[in-house]
Order: C-alpha cells, then sequence, then structure tokens
C-alpha cells in the first residue's frame, strides 16, 4: 500500500514537472497573465479605488472573496486548534 | 510548558517595546493603502506584540488582561466584519463585496471602494490576531486547566 501511494506521488510529481515546460517564460509580454488582467490594474485601480497600492486594491477589492475565504480558512484553523488541544485529559 | 521568562531586562524592555508595537501595527493597518501592510501584516504584528507580554510578564496577569476566550471571540468578530461588509453591498442592491454600493451616498464611489477595502482590511486585522493569540494560549496552556 505504501508503495502505491509512493508511486502515485512520483508519477504526479513527474507530471507537474513535464507540465512546468509549457509554462510561458518568466516576465514574458506576450503571457497571458500580462496581457488579461494586470493592464487593467495597472492602469485602472487607483483611479477606481482610490488606493495607490495596487496590492491592497486587488486583494481586498478585485480579488474579495479569496481574502474572505483566506480569513475563514485562518478563523477555522484557530477554532479547530481550540477543540483539539483544550481537551483534557483525566487521570485513569 | 513555559510559564514565564524571570529576568527583570527582559520584562522592561517588553514593557517598554509593546506600546510602540502596538501602533505600528495600527500604522501597518491603516496605511496599507499606501504602502505595503494591510490586515494580515498588521494582526501578525499586534498578535507578536501581546504573545510577547505573555512570555514575559506570565500567564496569570495577561490572561486577566485579556483572556484567551476573548481572543477567539475578536476573531469571529472580524470575520462577521469582512462578511457583513459584502453583505451590507448586497443588500444596498449590487453584488457582493462590491463596495461601491456601500450605503455613503456623500462619499464618491472611488471613496466608498476605499472605505470598503478599510473595513475589509480590520477584519482580516481582527481575525488574525485574535486567531494567532487563540493558537499561542491553546497549545502553551497547562494540561489540565
Amino acid at each position: 500500500m505504501k508503495w502505491v501511494a509512493l508511486a502515485i506521488v512520483g508519477l504526479f510529481t513527474l507530471f507537474m514537472i513535464y507540465i512546468e515546460f509549457g509554462m510561458p517564460p518568466y516576465g514574458e509580454i506576450d503571457s497571458p497573465a500580462s496581457t488579461h488582467v494586470s493592464p487593467y490594474y495597472i492602469e485602472n485601480a487607483e483611479g477606481e479605488t482610490d488606493t495607490p497600492n495596487i496590492v491592497t486594491a486587488v486583494l481586498a477589492d478585485y480579488r474579495g472573496y479569496d481574502t474572505l475565504g483566506e480569513t475563514t480558512v485562518i478563523f477555522t484553523a484557530g477554532v479547530v486548534c481550540m477543540i483539539l488541544l483544550s481537551k483534557t485529559i483525566k487521570d485513569d | 510548558m513555559i510559564k514565564r521568562y524571570l529576568d527583570i531586562i527582559a520584562e522592561l524592555a517588553s514593557i517598554i517595546m509593546v506600546p510602540f508595537i502596538f501602533l505600528f501595527a495600527l500604522y501597518v493597518l491603516f496605511f496599507g493603502h499606501h504602502s505595503p501592510g494591510g490586515g494580515f501584516q498588521a494582526g501578525a504584528i499586534m498578535a507578536a506584540a501581546v504573545i510577547l507580554l505573555r512570555m514575559t510578564l506570565g500567564r496569570e496577569v495577561t490572561r486577566k488582561k485579556f483572556p484567551p476566550r476573548a481572543a477567539l471571540i475578536l476573531g469571529a468578530i472580524g470575520v462577521i466584519i469582512y462578511t457583513g461588509t459584502g453583505l451590507v453591498c448586497l443588500f444596498a442592491g449590487s453584488n457582493f463585496l462590491d463596495y461601491a454600493a456601500l450605503p455613503l451616498p456623500w462619499v464618491p464611489e472611488a471613496g466608498r471602494r476605499y472605505l470598503g477595502i478599510l473595513f475589509v482590511e480590520i477584519g482580516v486585522f481582527l481575525g488574525v490576531f485574535g486567531v494567532m493569540v487563540s493558537i499561542f494560549d491553546s497549545i502553551s496552556r497547562e494540561p489540565l486547566e
């Protein structure tokens, strides 16, 4: 069973490495990341949200759902930590 | 389990530094629109200050001022502020988390989105701060407390 899991993980790793060769080169102007939304954010973020820091504007406004999910994940982690660790151990 | 780091130098140094760390956390939170920073970072800095006090002054003293349960409640309030901002936009007739619909008619649209980002960052700040302090309290408490 352990070897099956190891084989699956190894195959998946090879698959991800193979996919990596299909990525556009770093910083390429024609890649989808730099032609689709990035120019819009750079041109309009300050005018639309009054926020000079584009990172904050994207994080909290354009991608607000993401940040809501992140906050919920952090809160869930805290609740789970409290539940798991506050279990009192009684002497037998 | 760490009870307290008994050292007068560490104690005094942390007492002197903690107010400035609090101020710096608030600066990072409210200046996140103009410089690197924001809710996550500010919450981590604020939680670091509280954890520093917990380690130097001891839990008995600091838990009276800021009980562990209050930390988790603060975290919940943070998530509620975030979701509430989104719901206010929803009930104002727009999409969830579309801050341009916040019911503040005397503010221009860009200003409303600015304020929406600020409310959301405050929610994130409270959430991260409360949860980090709560996790520290969970892993540092007595087994039979």
